[in-house]
């Protein structure tokens, strides 16, 4: 964190009022592959693209849909190591809010704690931002589902449906057609579906794209299995 | 038994005001009462008692000369100021109650001393042990719960408020609060709630009763002769009250009155007990 020796912050203002370090994080993050997710009336789905470089990529082992407490989960856009550092401590700062309170860390909190992590690489020594925007998806004890997204500044909002990364306008302009209040999670899960291939160059099946969904049934985050998004696919279609 | 917290700090209090090792030239008018220290070392706890001076002149009293002098029992750092705290389960109400004074050692200094905290309209917190302890678990569990309400926007529940409360005592797992506390409130259901731990955190939560102080051997009896489920408020008030005051008047280090408060989704009514003012 801020223990280098550089004891002056890289993130400064410039003369218009801009962090132009944040700014370029931003443009990390729309390059970085679409991420997307819906807040359904009984869950959350969080959706990316996982394609990979080439055919020889082994794709198996690496998630970008992340679980961070039982009942929630994380996606990304943007650089990927940046990513993992926040999965870590976002993990360990949801155990060790169990161990205090013996409650699963709200939604919420967890939003608030990663996001004052983001904020405060923009103001430390010798540290740049974080180049990922989240997508942070869960249910608290409360029931209701919750969607956020956290920008590298630190500045973090809810959502009821929204997408990052590349083509996100499209993305966004698409859900917003889609999108309605009482909309159930299935419906939720064919929608995010859609909207992913409407930018995903190529032929999309259950091993390119990852899928997390919080259902209010059993307040459990969990990634769909290859086969189960391949079923929906064929739904789709 | 004693404990080495209690030792250690035993150690402390009262053998800062023993002057064996600091003036041995002055002619003691003290008589050493066992003739043999059964522990090595600092751990030996008995202390001297006074006889008359052998000489006209008295030994000037030195800076250290204490009134504690005038008993020959072991004493525990949890029984130096003395308490007795209960709470009890009834029909959708808790009821926890205390006694009222607070001494040092056998002389009583204040007959009016709060061991019973209100975290929220629903939350109770009882503290028997060291006064400070209690005083300051007191300011820290507010403060931890309204650090929480700001940022969580909702109230704290009593169970989430127990595993706080047991991990501020785990922190001082090596110097601890002497304070033994007993957690009584409504869940979010309207369900009684209770709990208490030792002065370490270890967490016992019970559907009946719950009971801490210098007297909680005679609150135990007391508590199991008297409780039945599923009392209402008032019933609940009596059987507390009953249980408090006949177990404090058997015990010298508390008693002096009490309080007693009935929590119910309505509100809290808190009554105050008059007792044997000894």
């Amino acid at each position: 964190m801020g223990d280098s020796a550089y004891s002056f912050s890289l993130t400064t203002f410039s003369r218009t009022g801009k962090l132009l370090q944040i700014e370029y994080a931003l443009n990390a993050v729309a390059n970085g592959r679409t991420a997307l997710g819906i807040a359904a009336v009984d869950g959350v789905v969080i959706a990316t693209d996982k394609k990979f470089a080439s055919a020889l990529v082994e794709g198996g082992d690496v998630s970008k849909v992340e679980a961070i407490t039982d009942s929630s989960g994380f996606v990304y856009a943007g650089v990927g190591p940046d990513y993992r550092l926040l999965v870590r401590k976002a993990r360990k700062s949801a155990q060790a809010y169990f161990r205090e309170y013996r409650e699963t860390k709200p939604v919420g909190q967890l939003v608030k704690s990663t996001a004052s992590v983001m904020q405060e690489y923009t103001q430390s020594g010798g540290v740049r931002p974080f180049g990922v925007s989240l997508l942070v998806a869960g249910i608290d004890g409360d029931g209701v589902p919750r969607l956020f997204q956290v920008d590298p500044s630190g500045a973090y909002f809810g959502w009821k449906a929204t997408a990052i990364g590349k083509n996100y306008v499209n993305a966004k302009n698409f859900l917003e057609k889609r999108f309605q209040d009482d909309m159930e999670l299935e419906d939720a899960i064919h929608t995010a579906l859609l909207t992913l291939r409407e930018g995903f160059e190529g032929e999309m099946d259950g091993h390119n794209i990852e899928v997390g969904v919080v259902s209010k049934s059993d307040g459990k985050f969990r990634l769909l299995t290859p086969e189960q998004i391949q079923d929906y696919l064929d739904e789709a279609n | 038994s004693i404990t080495f917290f209690e030792l250690t700090a035993l150690h402390n209090i009262i053998f800062s005001s023993c002057h064996r090792h600091r003036h041995r030239h002055i002619h003691h008018n003290f008589l050493r009462v066992s003739k043999k220290p059964q522990h090595k070392g600092n751990y030996h706890s008995t202390l001297l008692l006074p006889t008359a001076p052998l000489s006209p002149h008295n030994s000037p009293p030195t800076q250290t000369h204490r009134k504690q002098y005038y008993h020959n029992r072991k004493m525990s750092i949890l029984e130096y100021n003395g308490a007795a705290v209960i709470a009890m389960a009834g029909k959708d109400c808790v009821g926890i109650a205390s006694d009222n004074r607070l001494g040092i050692q056998y002389q009583t200094v204040a007959m009016d001393f709060k061991k019973v905290f209100k975290m929220n309209d629903t939350l109770f917190v009882g503290l028997a042990g060291l006064a400070t302890d209690v005083q300051t678990l007191d300011q820290l569990l507010r403060f931890r719960m309204n650090l929480y309400e700001l940022r969580e926007e909702r109230t704290m529940t009593p169970q989430v408020f127990t595993n706080l409360l047991s991990n501020i005592l785990y922190e001082k797992r090596f110097g601890p609060y002497f304070a033994e506390p007993v957690v009584a409130g409504l869940d979010e259901k309207g369900s009684p709630y209770l709990a208490t731990m030792d002065l370490i955190g270890a967490i016992e939560t019970t559907k009946d009763f719950v009971v801490s102080g210098t007297c909680d051997g005679n609150l135990y009896g007391m508590c199991e002769t008297l409780y039945k489920p599923d009392l209402g408020k008032e019933e609940l008030f009596e059987t507390l009250a009953q249980a408090l005051l006949a177990s404090v008047d058997r015990d010298a280090l508390s008693g002096w009155g009490g309080v007693v408060h009935i929590i119910t989704k309505e509100g809290v009514m808190s009554r105050e007990l008059k007792g044997r003012q000894d």
